[in-house]
């Protein structure tokens, strides 16, 4: 389950369903020639921006965990993670 | 009042003809009146909205205003604010507070405006009709039975309803655009990387971009002042020397070259839209434009490599809702993994959940060069398609969406159907390029109908321009909807 | 059966950057959990990354240093999978086009000197931490490290044993502290290597299906993991089985390693260039500064150790294991007198890595801490060279040093330990002793050479150790011998 999420029998097929009708859409790319042709991934050519080497953030623990469903000492809990 | 433009509303405040406090309960007052009906916003906070506007008048009587000083404006719940939910219209975040402003938010607060809200929007912005909101579908102020489009439906209606001056939405592949055509508005989706989308929940990191909704382009340009600008936090936001989107509103139109694209004219849409978009086209005209045909081969293949593109980059952005640092967790699993998947399956919605099944697929290992790269290429396909129309004309236009208004519920069983109603907005994100919608009629069922302008890279003011000469001609963007009369 | 191991290392360093990666939180470790974690670390909704430039710019000087390929342009791609201490879901990283591509280093064994090359090096940022301590049967999970930026170094399958791979991890790791790019510190796990171990038939050219033992942070663990697993894996063989592709953890308790998981269930990690990061471009200006800024580098230096100094290859190896020795060997070198330079280079070589380490390993101190300083330790070997000093009296002058009693030229006049060198003064001492050990001396003359040693150790003593021991041999033999 590459995507993490569960889908019972039921939901499986109806997607299922409606996904053949959006493949058979984006098979329609496969007639044009692209041989040549450089992929696109930014509409401006510009290159990445760097930003200079310093620590501008602070500790702000108990902002951030006020909003998380569950931690402990300081730590994100989650179910035991078997290695 | 709530027919002023936002330049009339900022001059009042300023001669104190009204406050600050005074103009947002009012506005306050219609979105209590209308919001169970239309369902436009997701939360309202009173308290905070007034708490910003007893600043805002402050600020004002020092005489330190700033054009959107004391002026409500609402936001499409995508964007992260302090002290407000920011539920991205799912129940992955229902209950999430952000601990952090988005960077459109703090320009915002910086200016003096009020937030007034956050709207409604289709789930993780997936969805052109806002039937996908875990918060329920919102209505068109035309018709209660019709969708306002999506996925930025709750901004547009909420401005088409007169429940706010102006509001923020984001387009990835028409989002701004179609609903502001299906509401009677007009909306604008800036250039690529104008906008820092640092504080926006990514849907689709390459082709999303934040903008403004409001009821005529005038009043997008003061909008766009705020919105536009620089940001060291995201790293596809452009340096660009500052502009005023105003300065060109009046400039003569004569010598305007509009290119007509023959794919957009095509089937597929609507008598009533071709005849009202025909017409409007006809009004340019009159106002000393030309018009040429232009040709965009490529753009038959814009959906399908929209629908890899998008749903390959959402199902990437979208892992990080886990249940692990914030928002929804499952209440029962048996170990880590069913943690994932049951928090994902109960988080998310049928039309996420499809978009990432897509997506995950689309990247899988042995499909990418198919998928995800031939989409790409095809991407730069269409761009060169519009670099090439762009040297026989200064602006293309067309219809925003190939109908108007649909029913709620009509096209919600088969998802390449509600796909396709975004056939003409969706290549201008694929290329980057700025769109924009206004209002140019209104059919035999009532419904708006809206006129697309595509423009070149940057092209914004000149966008504008073109907009506000037709809007100063015409008045189909002063109609109003029924919610908006009452 | 002759066997062949086959071996390619894979090497996380984490560079020293004060920020992370992409975010501008503090990298230091030991700290707080979750105090170093900010809102683009724990990948909050709408938090985007942005590059540092000191985690590029230490990749440059690595591939520079190695005479690798950088390349001028190159991307960054996302590597998704899901696991807690992963908030994005994803870990940025580069894919298809690294920032550096070839380049090799130099490694000695037994002498031999041997290249391994470098397949390439990338950037990418390091993952949370799990901690499997008791939290009701939870896991939790501390953020401080992720966002830490990694340099991810990958070899060709170049080395033939255990000791080679050793050899290769402890090149690397000098090297990378030498340029000043990690701090080279394994426990707190800044430098981890992942170990592919295949076998085949000795003269074959196919390789064997490789396993591959993760997250090895000892050159102990790392020898001892790759040596069972060859044994394993031709075992394995030998018994008629087939070895499977796989990932494997080494046990340090049983000396073992075993499965983790299979290439069946290898994770599909759906590798797409991210949106959120343009290409990253690197000019030629910023090369050739690099280039100009480069130290000597380690093989560079102890093979000029070897040819011009005369240093043996074990001695120059321990000095140029780090920087700060090697500098601090030239330091000594330096001002230690004298004309026979490779002499004087053996003897300092011989106090660096002898006495002052052993010292410095008691005290738990690094060399930038040593109380002994370059030109007091020159003080002393001058004195050891120019025989003012006996070689055992001089550790006794070490100790003065290092307790900050003077020079050593101090010391040795304050204790009065210059070493009895005059002919005049030990032919006295020698007389003395022949004089009042009668039986000795018979004994030596009746052919007990013993005798003779017990006859050296009196005149020792009766100088208190002073005596110039060569000269004090020579004149008891010849007067001895004379009688």
């Amino acid at each position: 389950m590459l995507a993490r999420i569960e889908i019972t029998e039921a939901e499986s097929q109806q997607t299922l369903e409606q996904l053949s009708g959006v493949f058979g859409l984006i098979e329609k790319m496969q007639a044009i020639d692209t041989t040549d042709v450089a992929p696109m991934a930014h509409a401006q050519d510009v290159v990445a921006r760097l930003r200079p080497d310093a620590v501008t953030e602070s500790d702000q623990k108990e902002l951030f965990q006020s909003v998380a469903p569950a931690v402990e000492d300081g730590l994100y809990l989650v179910p035991r993670v078997i290695e | 009042m709530i027919d002023s433009s936002l330049r009339a509303l900022s001059d009042k405040l300023a001669a104190r003809e009204i406050s600050s406090v005074e103009l947002t309960r009012a506005y306050l007052a219609r979105i209590d009146a209308h919001n169970a009906a239309v369902n436009a916003y997701i939360t309202v906070d009173p308290e905070a909205s007034l708490a910003q506007a007893e600043a805002a008048d402050k600020r004002i009587a020092k005489g330190e205003a700033q054009p959107l000083t004391g002026i409500p404006i609402a936001h499409k719940d995508i964007w992260c604010a302090r002290d407000w939910r920011t539920t991205c219209g799912s129940r992955m975040l229902e209950n999430f507070r952000a601990p952090y402003d988005a960077h459109v938010i703090q320009r915002f607060n910086d200016s003096g405006a009020v937030n007034l809200g956050k709207t409604n929007m289709d789930e993780f912005a997936m969805g052109s009709s806002n039937e996908t909101s875990w918060f329920g579908p919102v209505r068109n102020p035309w018709d209660q039975q019709r969708v306002p489009g999506g996925s930025s439906g709750g901004s547009a209606a909420a401005v088409a309803a007169a429940m706010a001056p102006a509001a923020t939405g984001t387009d990835t592949g028409g989002s701004i655009r179609q609903p502001a055509s299906l509401c009677g508005i007009s909306g604008l989706k800036p250039t690529y990387g104008l906008v820092s989308r640092y504080g926006m929940i990514a849907f689709a990191s390459s082709l999303d971009q934040g903008g403004p909704l409001a009821r005529s382009a005038e009043d997008l340009a003061l909008l766009l002042d705020v919105m536009v600008g620089f940001d060291p936090r995201d790293s596809t936001s452009l340096e660009r020397p500052e502009e005023d989107y105003s300065r060109m509103l009046d400039a003569p139109l004569s010598g305007l070259r509009i290119g007509l694209p023959r794919e957009y004219f095509s089937e597929g849409i609507s008598d009533e839209v071709r005849a009202a978009v025909e017409t409007a086209i006809g009004e340019y005209r009159k106002l000393g434009a030309t018009t040429v045909e232009v040709g965009l081969p490529a753009s038959e293949l814009s959906v399908p490599a929209y629908y890899v593109i998008a749903p390959a980059e959402a199902s990437s952005n979208l892992s990080r809702y886990d249940g692990v640092r914030y928002g929804f967790r499952a209440e029962e699993y048996t170990d880590l993994l069913d943690m994932y998947c049951k928090t994902r399956a109960q988080g998310f919605g049928a039309e996420v959940k499809r978009r990432i099944l897509i997506g995950t697929y689309v990247l899988s290992h042995g499909y990418y060069d198919a998928y995800y790269l031939k989409a790409q290429k095809i991407r730069r396909l269409i761009a060169r398609d519009f670099a090439q129309a762009f040297e026989q004309c200064d602006v293309i236009m067309s219809p925003t969406s190939p109908s108007t208004a649909f029913g709620i519920g009509d096209r919600t069983t088969d998802p390449v159907q509600m796909y396709l109603s975004d056939i003409f907005t969706i290549a201008a994100n694929l290329a980057g390029l700025p769109g924009m919608s206004i209002p140019c009629g209104i059919d035999s069922a009532g419904l708006p109908i809206g006129l697309q302008l595509i423009g070149n890279y940057f092209s914004e003011a000149r966008m504008l321009n073109a907009a506000h000469l037709f809007q100063t001609n015409t008045d189909w963007h002063t109609r109003k909807s029924p919610v908006a009369a009452s | 059966m002759d066997w062949e191991i086959v071996i390619g290392l894979e090497t996380h360093a984490q560079l020293s950057t004060r920020s992370k990666i992409f975010s501008g939180a503090s990298t230091d470790f030991g700290s707080t959990p979750n105090t170093q974690a900010c809102a683009v670390d724990i990948a909050l909704p709408g938090v985007l990354p942005v590059l540092n430039v000191d985690a590029v710019d230490k990749a440059v000087r690595f591939g520079i240093a190695v005479g690798a390929t950088v390349n001028r342009r190159s991307v960054f791609a996302r590597k998704n999978y899901f696991y807690p201490d992963l908030p994005k879901g994803y870990q940025i990283s580069q894919f298809e086009i690294p920032v550096v591509e070839g380049g090799q280093l130099v490694i000695q064994t037994g002498g031999v000197e041997k290249t391994v090359h470098l397949t390439r090096a990338h950037l990418e940022e390091d993952a949370g931490k799990s901690l499997h301590e008791d939290y009701q049967g939870m896991t939790g999970i501390d953020l401080n490290r992720a966002g830490t930026p990694l340099l991810e170094i990958v070899t060709e399958p170049d080395m033939r044993s255990a000791e080679e791979a050793v050899e290769y991890a402890k090149t690397l790791h000098a090297l990378v502290r030498w340029i000043d790019i990690c701090d080279g510190n394994m426990q707190e796990g800044s430098f981890r290597c992942d170990a592919n171990v295949s076998v085949r038939k000795k003269g074959s050219d196919q390789l064997g299906t490789r396993r591959e033992i993760k997250n090895l942070n000892s050159f102990r663990f790392l020898q001892q993991a790759i040596e069972y697993e060859a044994q394993w894996q031709i075992e394995q063989i030998e018994d008629g089985g087939r070895i499977v592709q796989a990932t494997v953890l080494f046990d340090p308790d049983s000396g073992q390693t075993r499965l983790m998981r299979t290439k069946e269930d290898a994770h599909d990690y759906r590798y797409f260039p991210d949106p959120d990061l343009l290409p990253l471009e690197i000019d030629d200006a910023w090369l050739e500064r690099t280039r100009q800024n480069m130290p000597e580098l380690p093989v560079a230096r102890r093979q000029r150790y070897q040819t011009e100094l005369g240093l043996s290859d074990q001695d120059a190896v321990l000095l140029v294991s780090d920087r700060d020795t090697a500098d601090y060997f030239e330091a000594t070198l330096s001002k230690v007198e004298g004309n026979d330079r490779r002499a004087a280079a053996k003897l300092t070589a011989n106090w660096i890595n002898g006495e002052l380490a052993a010292a410095l390993n008691r005290a738990e101190l690094e060399l930038q801490a040593s109380p002994v300083s370059a030109a007091a330790l020159a003080g002393l070997v001058s004195r050891v060279i120019d025989k003012t000093l006996s070689s055992k009296l001089a550790k006794d002058v070490f100790e003065g040093l290092w307790k900050g009693e003077g020079s050593a030229d101090e010391i040795i006049d304050k204790r009065g330990l210059r070493q009895i060198s005059d002919s005049g003064a030990i032919e006295k001492l020698v007389d003395d002793v022949i004089a009042a050990n009668e039986q000795q001396v018979a004994d030596y003359l009746g052919g007990k050479q013993k005798a003779f040693n017990a006859l050296v150790g009196q005149v020792m003593k009766a100088s208190k150790g002073k005596a110039n021991p060569a000269q004090v041999n020579q004149i008891l033999k010849q007067k001895l011998d004379k009688s």
